[in-house]
């Protein structure tokens, strides 16, 4: 059966790199996916008030669009989709009460009761694909490639949709060991880049990700895979803005999780839009002659 | 920072106000300060979330309002997971952000944006933002 695949916006402009590296890794695993039909925005941010019931409008029609296909699981890239998916088929599961709101107030929709499961890319190559299946397949392993997985927040926080522990989570770091790196695990690994305040106090969010990207190098890291957008957006792009600020500031390459999988497998670079990423990132492939 | 703590200056309603949007009894806040040592922002807000909660339990409205806590806060959900007590600050800290927001006091104008800043910013980036940070 094909599984929806739900991408999300900033994956149709900002982040094109990572949805064409994922969809060609799921070509190249032979998965079948279809996209969500008439998807929407989710939101970005699951609400965290108990008397806003509106904001969870938008996720949970994403997720009745998931269901009036007859499908049960959909499949999400972009961490901040994953989260606020994930937290809203939570609600409609787990509170009565809200989800019979829910329900009456989107009369034009069918009634939805949780039941469609949300998976992250990364869970899902855990327990659908399996790391056993996938070893195989890697066929240009990326050896000698010091890599700092970095997951942020929303893959982990709150527990309820946490892909792995909150307190010492392992799923990216069999990720990357999987596509044989050299993992390099350092302690912000699960620290928040700043997130959203690039927008509120966005010296704050800039000094926050130069902290995680210089523990990454004290560690070793040669660079970091990442997997949402707005992550790569703050210690990817904003690094620039780093150099300026920060005495000693190293350039470190940032990459998606799914171009590096994408490398592994052996799937042509174009594929991987690489010229989206830092420049950095390119030289570095070229100097462990990855492309 | 000294608190002055009087009857008269306690506002029952923010209280109130909070526990209602939030869900959260932060009552139950014994002060263990394990929120202000996980908080990635630390460096950048003037009041610690322990501290927040301590304000909240006295309904010390001036010294909330002047706080920028909710404000630098990234609802990173570090504090909610590690909170010993299980309440969940995060939380806590979108009902003070919508307790100002929903009087349509914004704390960001969209469109003092410079075009320059957002060029290359991600759709998830502003959509948070205007979530969290306007009304």
């Amino acid at each position: 059966m094909k599984i929806a695949y739900y991408p999300g916006c900033t994956l149709k402009t900002k982040a094109k790199n990572l949805e064409t590296s994922a969809l060609a890794c799921l070509d190249a695993l032979g998965v079948e996916y279809e996209e969500l039909p008439r998807w929407n925005c989710c939101g970005a941010v699951f609400s965290l008030a108990d008397d806003d019931l509106i904001h969870m409008v938008a996720p949970v029609r994403d997720l009745i669009r998931v269901q009036e296909r007859g499908e049960d699981t959909v499949l999400t890239l972009c961490s901040m989709c994953y989260n606020t998916l994930a937290r809203a088929n939570d609600l409609m599961k787990n509170d009565a009460e809200k989800r019979k709101t829910i329900n009456d107030f989107m009369d034009e929709e069918p009634d939805y009761e949780g039941n469609v499961k949300v998976v992250h890319f990364l869970d899902f190559i855990r327990d659908s694909y399996g790391f056993d299946k996938l070893k195989p397949k890697i066929t240009k392993p990326l050896t000698g490639m010091k890599v700092a997985p970095y997951y942020g927040c929303t893959l982990l926080r709150p527990k309820e949709v946490a892909l792995d522990r909150p307190d010492n989570p392992q799923v990216f770091h069999q990720f990357i060991a999987a596509l044989g790196a050299e993992v390099i695990d350092f302690p912000s690994a699960t620290k928040c880049c700043g997130a959203y305040q690039v927008l509120g106090a966005p010296d704050a969010a800039l000094q926050v990700s130069y902290e995680i990207i210089s523990d990454a190098v004290k560690h070793g890291a040669e660079a970091l895979a990442l997997t949402c957008p707005l992550c790569d957006y703050n210690m990817g792009k904003r690094q620039d803005q780093m150099f300026e600020k920060y005495e000693g500031a190293k350039d470190m390459p940032v990459y998606y999780f799914t171009q590096l999988l994408a490398l592994a497998l052996g799937i042509p670079a174009d594929a991987s839009h690489l010229e989206l990423n830092r420049e950095s990132a390119r030289e570095l492939l070229k100097t462990k002659s990855m492309i | 920072m000294p608190i002055f703590i009087s009857t008269r200056e306690s506002d029952d309603q923010l209280r109130k106000k909070v526990m209602e949007i939030s869900g959260q009894n932060f009552q139950q806040c014994y002060q263990c300060g394990t929120c202000s040592g996980s908080c990635p922002m630390a460096d950048h807000i003037t009041v610690f979330p322990r501290r927040i909660m301590a304000l909240l339990q006295l309904g010390n409205r001036k010294a909330l309002e002047e706080a920028n806590t909710p404000w630098v806060c990234a609802s990173c959900h570090t504090c909610m997971v590690r909170c010993p007590r299980g309440i969940d600050i995060t939380k806590v800290m979108e009902a003070l952000r919508l307790i100002k927001l929903r009087q349509n006091i914004d704390h960001i104008e969209p469109k003092k944006l410079k075009p320059e800043q957002v060029a290359d910013m991600p759709q998830i980036a502003m959509v948070s933002g205007f979530r969290k940070m306007t009304s």
